[in-house]
């Protein structure tokens, strides 16, 4: 029953919604957009039990003095100092009614001097892991391998304008051979297909999942296959 | 936890449609359908021009927008001779609706120039309306005659997607046909996923080691379907992490997805006979802010080094910094995702990747159960319609540039139209 | 063999594994560098971007175009560049401008463009008239289908609460299909996959686009039928610069980010070419000893 209850909901709203799609007349016009609004507001309760399970873990390593617990400290001061600039709008020149994120409010001196700058360095670290990621990957050990690391090597080039001045004697027919171009027919065309490939194979595997799931074949999301 | 799979799947269907939108390629606009080239509308009045104005447009057919849900008129016109080409280059067209001929007529919208049509969406169904174009230039405005009147009302069928539903369906009905085929005992042949055969080997590495696992389910929330995807494998290797009494660790970005783990892993437990080894500590929610969550797990995999990493699920631009970070403290790693952009860092940073739908039949794969591996050979049968369509185009649209033939051509346009978005 | 061959080959073998600290030194430099010095490199402008800028160039004078900043912090180095030089070109084909996030972290990046082009460069351009900063509100795709079908409901005032009928601009916008142009700045979800595919496509609207470098392959298979143009990281917005500069040789010896940034890009792309070059080199060093197996190489 535990079980049997959710897969039957599952089951009947997956096949309404998928009439429903086709149907534009009501009621079954605006089902999907109501649901969209039933699962964002399930989201929103379900984000204070996320907030409050935060909440609870770090406080429990804080009074506990478990291992590395002035980080949680940090955590829980950030949050509190951050939902209280938002939620009482401390420092905002328009008052309780003015825009969250005004000018000259404490929430948004936060978020432009402490969280934009730790986002921006968080997402900078990929210029070195890519960096390191690349050297250990593109080796010559076999024949694929190879016509990887080519193609990485004309693609890199071909990005940079030290790639046009290094084949810019190329010209006339032999035109097509400058890295630039050669970068471009890399993407347009190799790279393409195989973009469309992968996304037609996933395509069809969502069909295949989202089937198995509102048929009730899978139910291993559920803690498993037996009710 | 009913409603947060209800919800979840919610996305899942629509994911499922827009998936097969995708399956028929990236297309062009629509392209009109002859049908509308008739003109339904008897104009009540003439145009008018003045010697300073653009030449006037003139309407085509104003009607009841087909398939959908009510509340929309569409209006198509003819280009005016001065658009684009004209001594007096216009600026674009002003629509304006009334609900007599002879009434007060107001403005409902501005299409720019080279545009043939405009969908007023704000109109009441069942009350009749009238319209008239206004070609608008620098020097001047010029009208169109007053159409005939045109009511809007919601159609019960999407006549707008009926190609989509008609290859859905084959899809659809080969699936269902291929899962209770299969419920027969005939054996399918599968090939090897080397990312799934490694997946008790790498379980079995952590227990040895002492080390906890770390399972990170993606980045978004429950109403995608990878998500959705990574929890089912979840649900496989929590039986094994049962049994063996393995440590995982599972920090999530999404509350939703916290609560459905929590219930996975317990159920693993129970099925286990081991309900009191659970602990809900064992997932715990972190921040849905992506970078912020990509740093605290960072954190825990340098502080805690798990023996064992799983990334699976929707990724994006945090894919390489875990993974990197992964394989700096040694970690056997198996990632699967299905976002084209994130599978090359994958690749290069971890052991073993399930490549787009490999991630979705893996829960199929290790389930070996035959109606879920009948799911699979469904697919096949997708896939070879695609494969099919793919090639029958190609060889019409090359024997058509080859022979210069006008039929050809054409046939080769009219068969890619039944498989592009309308 | 002598001692000195055994330690030259065990020189080597070290060398396969390299501390990954000394490719994130060299690479910091690379980036580093380029921007303290300040330096600019011109990128020929490819046909996609190109099309971009055809598009915008061919909008005739008050045409509508809507901006949309699906990005946050993160990639507003790589993003914002582009977000500028589009500004900038619409706002000297005197287009109406209207910005709106379906990000919340979009919502404080329009405030940049406003401050950071608008008033400085363009101090004509009105507020209201000219512009106009919508926010960000939540609903993802689910936002796209409404505002595609019914733009008030969901905009009933600007950023700062004033209601929108104030504002001259906003007459006669009642759906997306009023928008001449709509451009999405971001690649993530929601994005400019979401733009096509709930206003693009349904509603007949140009879509352009522009994105992180790393996402634009995902986004190559739309282009040209549903997106009429797309910008790739640094080098979309450089080359972007580039078409401008062409079309509008003011700009010449003006600052542009994009180009400043591909300075950076060229240096760590060398850089890293170097080290592919130089683990292939060790790699068939050892090979030709007979050295290797499966997986020799890496990073520690």
């Amino acid at each position: 029953m535990r079980r049997t209850f959710p897969i039957l909901i599952t089951v009947v709203v997956g096949w309404v919604l998928i009439v429903a799609d086709f149907i534009p007349h009501k009621p079954f016009g605006n089902l999907g957009d109501d649901f969209a609004l039933y699962f964002d507001i399930i989201a929103v309760f379900a984000f204070i039990l996320g907030g409050g399970n935060l909440f609870r873990i770090h406080l429990t390593k804080v009074q506990k003095k478990k291992k590395d617990w002035p980080f949680s400290i940090v955590t829980l001061g950030g949050f509190i100092v951050m939902l209280a600039a938002g939620l009482f709008k401390i420092g905002n020149p328009g008052g309780i009614q003015g825009d969250v994120a005004a000018v000259g409010s404490l929430f948004n001196d936060m978020y432009m001097q402490i969280f934009t700058p730790l986002q921006a360095s968080m997402f900078a670290l990929l210029a070195f892991f890519v960096g390191s990621a690349s050297y250990r990957a593109f080796r010559a050990k076999t024949t694929e391998a190879t016509i990887l690391l080519i193609a990485a090597f004309i693609v890199l080039l071909g990005r940079t304008p030290f790639g046009l001045w290094l084949t810019s004697g190329l010209t006339g027919d032999m035109s097509f051979l400058q890295l630039p171009n050669l970068t471009d027919w890399i993407m347009d065309v190799p790279n393409l297909a195989g973009q469309r490939a992968i996304m037609i194979g996933i395509a069809l595997g969502v069909i295949s999942m989202s089937l198995r799931l509102i048929l009730g074949v899978e139910r291993t999301y559920l803690g498993g296959d037996s009710d | 936890m009913g409603y947060s799979v209800i919800s979840g799947l919610r996305k899942s269907v629509p994911t499922c449609i827009i998936a097969l939108t995708l399956l028929l390629g990236p297309s062009a606009f629509a392209q009109e359908s002859p049908d509308t080239a008739t003109v339904d509308s008897v104009f009540v009045s003439e145009a008018v021009e003045s010697a300073a104005s653009p030449r006037a447009a003139q309407l085509n057919v104003v009607q009841d927008s087909r398939g959908d849900a009510g509340g929309a008129i569409s209006v198509k016109w003819f280009r005016s001779p001065d658009d684009g080409m004209g001594a007096d280059n216009i600026t674009g067209y002003e629509i304006f609706r009334s609900e007599s001929p002879d009434g007060l007529f107001e403005s409902v919208g501005f299409a720019s120039r080279g545009r043939t049509s405009f969908e007023d969406a704000t109109t009441v169904d069942g009350q009749t309306y009238y319209y008239y174009l206004a070609t608008v230039s620098a020097t001047g405005v010029s009208r169109s005659g007053v159409s005939a009147g045109a009511r809007s009302s919601a159609q019960w069928l999407n006549t707008r997607d009926i190609d989509t539903l008609i290859i859905g369906f084959i899809i659809c009905f080969s699936v269902i046909f291929f899962i209770y085929h299969a419920q027969k005992g005939k054996k399918l042949f599968l090939r090897k996923i080397a990312g799934l055969e490694a997946v008790d080997e790498a379980i079995g590495r952590a227990t040895e080691m002492g080390r906890p696992i770390l399972f990170i389910p993606g980045i978004q929330d429950l109403d995608n379907v990878q998500t959705v995807a990574g929890l089912t494998i979840l649900g496989r290797i929590a039986r094994t992490i049962a049994d063996y009494d393995t440590k995982i660790n599972m920090p999530v970005s999404r509350s939703i997805v916290m609560a459905t783990a929590r219930e996975t892993i317990k159920q693993a437990y129970v099925a286990a006979g081991r309900p009191d080894a659970y602990s809900d500590d064992m997932v715990y929610y972190l921040t849905d802010e992506q970078f912020g969550y990509v740093a605290a797990v960072d954190g825990i995999m340098v502080r805690e080094k798990p023996a064992t990493c799983f990334y699976l699920g929707a990724f994006f631009a945090e894919s390489l910094i875990m993974a990197e970070t992964g394989n700096s403290i040694g970690a056997i790693q198996i990632a699967g995702t299905a976002m084209p952009s994130q599978l090359p860092f994958f690749i290069a940073a971890c052991d073993y990747t399930l490549i787009g739908e490999e991630l979705f039949a893996a829960s199929a794969y290790l389930s070996d159960e035959p109606r879920q591996l009948g799911a699979l050979k469904g697919q096949d049968v997708g896939k070879i319609i695609a494969m099919s369509v793919i090639l029958v185009l190609c060889i019409l649209f090359s024997v058509a540039a080859i022979t210069e033939s006008e039929s050809i051509l054409s046939l080769a346009n009219t068969f890619k139209g039944w498989f592009s978005l309308s | 063999m002598t001692n000195g061959a055994m330690k030259k080959q065990s020189l080597v073998e070290r060398l396969q594994y390299i501390d990954r600290r000394i490719i994130f030194a060299f690479i910091a430099v690379a980036v580093i560098v380029p921007l303290l010095i300040g330096a600019q490199l011109k990128e020929k402008t490819t046909p996609i971007v190109q099309a971009m800028f055809d598009n915008v160039e061919g909008l005739p004078e008050g045409s509508r175009v809507l901006l949309s900043y699906d990005y946050g912090p993160t990639t507003a180095p790589e993003i914002q560049p582009m977000v500028d030089a589009m500004v900038r070109h619409c706002a000297e084909r005197k287009c109406k401008m209207y910005m709106m996030a379906v990000w919340a972290t979009g919502h404080n990046l329009t405030g940049e463009t406003i401050e950071g082009v608008l008033r400085p460069d363009f101090p004509d351009l009105e507020y209201g008239v000219d512009f106009i900063n919508l926010g960000y509100k939540a609903g993802n795709q689910g936002l796209i289908r409404l505002i595609l079908v019914d733009f008030k409901t969901m905009y009933s005032t600007d950023a700062n609460n004033i209601a929108i009928d104030d504002f001259p601009m906003m007459e006669n916008i009642t759906s997306l299909r009023n928008f001449d142009l709509i451009v999405s700045f971001g690649g993530g979800f929601p994005g400019i996959k979401e733009w096509i595919q709930f206003a693009g496509d349904p509603g007949n609207i140009p879509i352009g686009g522009g994105c992180t470098a790393v996402g634009a392959p995902n986004l190559y298979p739309y282009y040209p039928s549903q997106l009429v143009g797309l910008l790739g990281g640094a080098k979309g917005a450089a080359e972007y610069e580039n078409a401008l500069i062409i079309a509008y040789p003011k700009y010449e010896d003006y600052p542009m980010a994009g180009m400043s940034l591909m300075v950076s890009q060229t240096v760590a792309h060398i850089v890293i070419i170097f080290f592919i070059v130089f683990g292939n080199v060790l790699y068939f060093i050892l090979r030709a000893r007979g050295m290797t197996k499966e997986g020799l190489g890496g990073v520690r």
